[in-house]
């Protein structure tokens, strides 16, 4: 059974610091696979108005397409050109829930996320998603600077 | 080329200015003439609708009972009958479907049961939970509360049927939006169970629509912000009110400008919060009334405490109140409920259960404690009954009714409060607008066709009623307003009449599969 590793990335330099990390990781492991994943912010105790609800499928659709088209299908493909194996997915949600969630699902080895790439004001109100996930996850953490 | 700033300067300040001045004129000419307009305009409506509202509004013969509020709570008492007391049964479990326990985590990112709620919720509490509230306790006594608690636990069937129905008979079109309401349970439904009549009933009621959208949830809207605001800043020209209310309204709604609704849609259930907390504040502050105070709601239910029209009186004022506050049988929430992702839209009609509950159960009975407790309504101390002014209302502690009393009721242990009321008012007015205008979109686009330039058409139309509403004090417009919103509630209750069945059969199959274990909780 081959050994998997989560990414997260983010669609910013500090996920492709993350997953260039996370290739390296493979490389020193031998036979692993990378779960790429994009997490769209997203809560279900939001409010909205009566039209935003309407469309709100053909709006969630379009940001999966979206997020899959900018980020994870060109990760994917330099991933394939340079020999890894790889998957990815887009996921609405709180980041760090879906990240530890798939580990989970997936059985994985460890989650590999960039340091924050929040402002410092919303990460001390609300701490940051990496912190969140150290903080909680199932699996072990690697943080890339 | 440099020098195009120097004249474009002063043809975009003329651009800004023609209008106001446009406006300034119209507004002496108007001034001038505002009597005479006014009332021509008052009088041709009055003459046109003056039926309808009087047909909707009648009184049942030989009572002062309207026969419209004894339409309302029948259907309420059916449909709480018929489906055994649902509104205590699933209770619990509409608490758990709102934390999202039933909720598959695939399908995060789509509308979810609490998104639904809160959306049905912000078009729903308003003006009637803080002035429809005043109305009926000054008129109607303590007494009305009792009547009105009860009419919104009753309502609560009413809500459940129609938005199952909402969720179960919506249009989904390919590009993956949906549209559902009681024109189209309505049609289909009718049609599925081999009714006559679905699709003549489904027009009526989309016409209906239309109008109370124009309406209940516009120009009533838009006039009673403005009396608010008239109340802080002077007296001036409602026009005024109106151009900035449509401005705002035009930019959500056409502009598409999506900040301004959702800071509105974060700022009103926090406006409410704040309001119930207030409200609870101001009950404990007085906690050795509170038994007194349910003993004055007592009392007055069953015996008016010499109110206008004694217990009869007590029980159309809490009755009518609380059916203008919830909307239970209107048939409205049904389609703000319709765009949640639930593949059983019993889910839905259970969620829905909480609505008249927060609506009417808990934040009305807030406002009427805090004014019944803070002695804003004078009583005899000799006999205990209230004394009642020439106009057959209770004679306030400060003189003030609607709106004012409330006001008058929380200033009266809040200093500031009224300040913050008063935002509220009009934050609350605004939801209602923005709510409305989908509802009436709705409705529309079931007559007309979907379509950018149709849809485009309904909201102009819209926003130039948001000016009049706001401008003129047109009585009998407001009175068909509400007449139009009532008169949904006749189509669409006939309509939940002939499909419970259906609902019926949704519900005892949910159930036994969720007894079964069929059913279960994603997360525990």
């Amino acid at each position: 059974m081959s050994t998997k590793l989560i990414v997260g990335l983010d669609g910013s330099g500090s996920g492709d610091r993350a997953l260039a990390y996370a290739k390296r990781l493979s490389k020193l492991i031998g036979k692993c696979s990378l779960e790429l994943i994009y997490v769209i912010e997203w809560s279900p105790y939001s409010f909205q108005t009566p039209e935003e609800n309407a469309s709100r499928h053909k709006r969630r659709e379009e940001e999966i397409k979206t997020a899959m088209e900018r980020v994870i299908q060109p990760a994917l493909d330099a991933l394939k050109a340079d020999g890894f194996t790889a998957t990815g997915r887009v996921k609405h949600g709180d980041a760090a829930d879906i990240l530890n969630a798939v580990a989970m699902e997936e059985k994985a080895e460890q989650i590999v996320v960039a340091r924050s790439s929040e402002g410092g004001f919303t990460r001390r109100i609300f701490g940051s998603v990496t912190a969140n996930l150290v903080m909680h996850a199932s699996v072990p953490v690697t943080v890339v600077g | 080329m440099k020098n195009t700033g120097f004249i474009k300067a002063p043809l975009l300040a003329s651009l800004f200015v023609y209008p106001v001045l446009f406006f300034a004129t119209l507004q002496s000419a108007v001034a001038q003439e505002a009597g005479g307009i006014d009332a021509k305009v008052n009088e041709i409506f009055s003459l046109a609708t003056g039926w309808f509202v009087n047909l909707i509004f009648a009184n049942l013969p030989g009572t002062s009972f309207p026969w419209i509020v004894l339409w309302l709570v029948v259907g309420a008492t059916v449909f709480t009958i018929y489906f055994a007391f649902i509104q205590f049964r699933a209770v619990g479990h509409a608490i758990s479907l709102v934390k999202g326990d039933y909720s598959n985590p695939n399908d995060a990112g789509e509308v979810s049961h609490f998104q639904a709620l809160a959306t049905a919720l912000s078009g729903t509490v308003g003006l009637g939970n803080i002035a429809g509230v005043a109305v009926a306790v000054s008129i109607g006594g303590p007494g009305a509360t009792f009547w009105m608690i009860l009419a919104g636990l009753m309502g609560m069937a009413s809500k459940f049927t129609e938005c199952t129905l909402g969720v179960k008979y919506r249009n989904e079109y390919p590009d993956g939006t949906v549209s559902g309401g009681p024109m189209y349970y309505i049609s289909k439904g009718f049609a599925e169970r081999g009714l006559p009549g679905g699709k003549f009933l489904a027009i009526l009621f989309a016409v209906f629509c239309i109008l109370g959208a124009l309406g209940g949830g516009n120009m009533f809207q838009a006039n009673q912000a403005h009396a608010q605001l008239a109340g802080i800043f002077d007296d001036y020209p409602g026009w005024i009110t109106g151009v900035i209310f449509a401005g705002v309204v035009f930019a959500v709604i056409v502009g598409g400008i999506k900040s301004i609704a959702q800071v509105t849609e974060k700022v009103v259930p926090f406006m409410g919060i704040m309001y119930v907390a207030a409200a609870l504040i101001i009950i404990l502050m007085n906690y050795d009334k509170i038994g007194w105070a349910f003993g004055q709601i007592f009392d007055g239910a069953f015996t008016g405490l010499g109110v206008a029209g004694g217990l009869v009186g007590a029980l159309i004022q809490g009755f009518k109140r609380a059916a203008f506050s919830n909307e239970a049988g209107v048939g409205s929430a049904a389609i703000a409920h319709s765009a949640v992702q639930t593949s059983e839209p019993i889910t839905e009609g259970v969620v829905s259960l909480l609505e008249p509950f927060i609506d009417t159960v808990v934040i009305c009975t807030m406002t009427a404690l805090v004014i019944i407790i803070t002695g804003q309504l004078t009583s005899d101390p000799a006999t205990g009954m209230y004394i009642l002014g020439e106009n057959g209302q209770i004679v306030t502690a400060t003189g003030a009714s609607g709106v004012g009393l409330t006001s008058a009721a929380f200033g009266s242990a809040i200093s500031w409060f009224p300040y913050v009321l008063a935002l509220a008012v009009i934050l609350f007015a605004f939801s209602t607008m923005i709510s409305w205008s989908y509802y009436g979109l709705k409705a529309w686009t079931y007559l007309f066709g979907e379509g950018k330039t149709k849809e485009l058409i309904f909201k102009v139309i819209f926003c130039v009623f948001v000016v009049i509403g706001a401008a003129a004090n047109l009585g009998p417009v407001i009175d068909f307003s509400d007449a139009a919103i009532f008169a949904m509630a006749v189509v669409n209750i006939i309509g939940l009449y002939c499909l419970m069945p259906i609902v019926k059969r949704e519900l005892n199959s949910y159930m036994s599969r969720l007894k079964s274990g069929e059913i279960k909780k994603f997360k525990n």
